[in-house]
């Protein structure tokens, strides 16, 4: 079974009609013979305990609202958030993981920034 | 960044694949890798969706509101399980559309389990204990498969299919205390579901090619008869609190290999289903485009709505300027 599979990156993929890269879009209507698509959303959900919100997954929606909505039915079924956030994939801009060690280079011979790295006596209290 | 061979590429990939490292949807992977994940997991997310439609038969007929709206909580899982799948195959580059359109031309599988016919309410147990059962057996060491957008799929997934399982047993204990009509049908049920759910573990390991390279690539984490092993063993020990019998009398304890015995898989029956020629194939593919076809217009109004309320909020805001 061979596919064509357009190998563009999560994140890059266009909202609206079909780009250049050749895969057709996500659930789509017509509309005056032209098919548009529902843009592809992110989720992030904080919960009665949390103190920030976690990425939970991803849904297609034709709106923001549409997408709070949809958020809540798949991902709270179990009382799991209080808050969600959605966030138009496009809008989401991540690191390289190719650069991953170029990037995070400065951090790797600083120990001193850890709290483990001073050897103090171990009869100092409250530190 | 000076081009590496991809030779070094799959190095750095195996690399870590070996060391529990997961692998994001940004990651090079091989070109193998992907397909084979994206068929696993669009074809798992089918699975769920039409699963949905043997269970959904009953929801009108369950036997009081309790059972009900239980019942309709599950199927709501299933639902949200597919979409889970879904999403997460679309980050390896695969449209929904385009899966959606391989399920309906019949280019996708989904799992055989779904073919079958569920025709007493005691089904609806039988299903929960002994599909949701096998199920569990696949997807709980596939929340450390290798791909991290599967993985967290199937975290979410365990957390909810468990409720699924249990509910499926406890449909069967209560009709397994019940009259002797109730008793007839938790057994005819079992032993109608017993095998295709076994068979639910794919081919034997001997026939299975791929086996090898998805252990490798930490798609799969325990082979096919390890998990079938497995599943037979606890569920062997599970149905006599039923008080009632899996429909194999080749199934017996073995001391030696500390495992049950249990009898010979009718292969040629998984293949037929499997190649669309079990009872319910049809209908469950026609069941599918349809609800597709029929559902076209609320696709298309919400987004003529959400264009209308885009370009009425553009005008307001012109006109405050």
């Amino acid at each position: 079974m061979k596919e064509l599979i357009t190998k563009y990156y999560y994140g890059d993929l266009e909202g609206g009609t079909s780009s250049g890269g050749g895969s057709s879009p996500a659930v789509s209507g017509t509309r005056g013979g032209t098919d548009v698509a529902w843009p592809l959303w992110e989720v992030f959900i904080r919960s009665k305990q949390g103190l920030d919100h976690k990425h939970v997954g991803s849904l297609h929606a034709a709106d923001a609202q549409m997408a709070v909505e949809n958020a809540r039915d798949v991902y709270t079924r179990r009382q799991e958030g209080i808050s969600i956030w959605v966030v138009e994939s496009k809008y989401i801009h991540a690191s390289n993981p190719d650069e991953a060690q170029s990037l995070y280079d400065p951090a790797n011979d600083k120990a001193y920034r850890h709290p483990t790295f001073y050897d103090l006596p171990d009869e100092l209290t409250h530190m | 960044m000076p081009a590496m061979p991809v030779t070094d590429f799959e190095k750095v990939f195996q690399d870590k694949v070996d060391k529990e490292i997961k692998i994001e949807p940004r990651d090079w992977m091989p070109d193998k890798y992907r397909q084979t994940l994206i068929r696993q997991v669009s074809q798992h997310a089918h699975s769920e969706i039409v699963g949905m439609l043997p269970e959904g038969n009953w929801i009108s007929r369950a036997p009081s509101l309790r059972r009900k709206a239980i019942l309709i909580a599950k199927v709501q899982d299933e639902a949200g399980h597919g979409l889970y799948l879904y999403s997460a195959a679309e980050t390896l580059g695969i449209s929904r559309e385009e899966m959606i359109d391989q399920l309906h031309s019949g280019k996708a599988k989904y799992s055989s389990i779904f073919n079958y016919p569920t025709i007493t309410w005691a089904d609806m147990g039988a299903i929960g204990w002994l599909v949701d059962g096998a199920a569990i057996m696949n997807q709980v060491p596939l929340c450390r498969t290798s791909y991290g957008p599967y993985a967290r799929a199937m975290v979410r997934v365990c957390k909810e299919e468990s409720f699924h399982q249990r509910q499926g047993f406890e449909i069967l204990l209560v009709l397994s205390k019940g009259s002797e009509a109730q008793k007839r049908m938790c057994q005819d049920a079992i032993n109608r579901w017993w095998w295709p759910s076994v068979m639910m573990f794919g081919p034997a390991d001997e026939a299975s090619p791929h086996t090898a390279q998805s252990m490798k690539w930490k798609v799969k984490r325990f082979t096919n008869d390890e998990l079938r092993q497995r599943f037979v063993d606890i569920c062997a020990e599970q149905v006599k609190l039923l008080g009632m019998t899996l429909p194999d009398k080749d199934l017996k304890w073995n001391a030696a290999r500390n495992h049950y015995d249990f009898g010979p898989i009718d292969w040629e029956e998984l293949k037929n289903v499997i190649n669309g020629n079990g009872p319910c194939n049809k209908e469950r593919l026609a069941a599918r485009v349809k609800a597709h076809e029929e559902g076209a217009w609320v696709r298309e109004a919400a987004i003529a709505y959400a264009e209308k309320k885009k370009a009425r909020g553009n005008k307001e805001s012109l006109e405050a300027a």
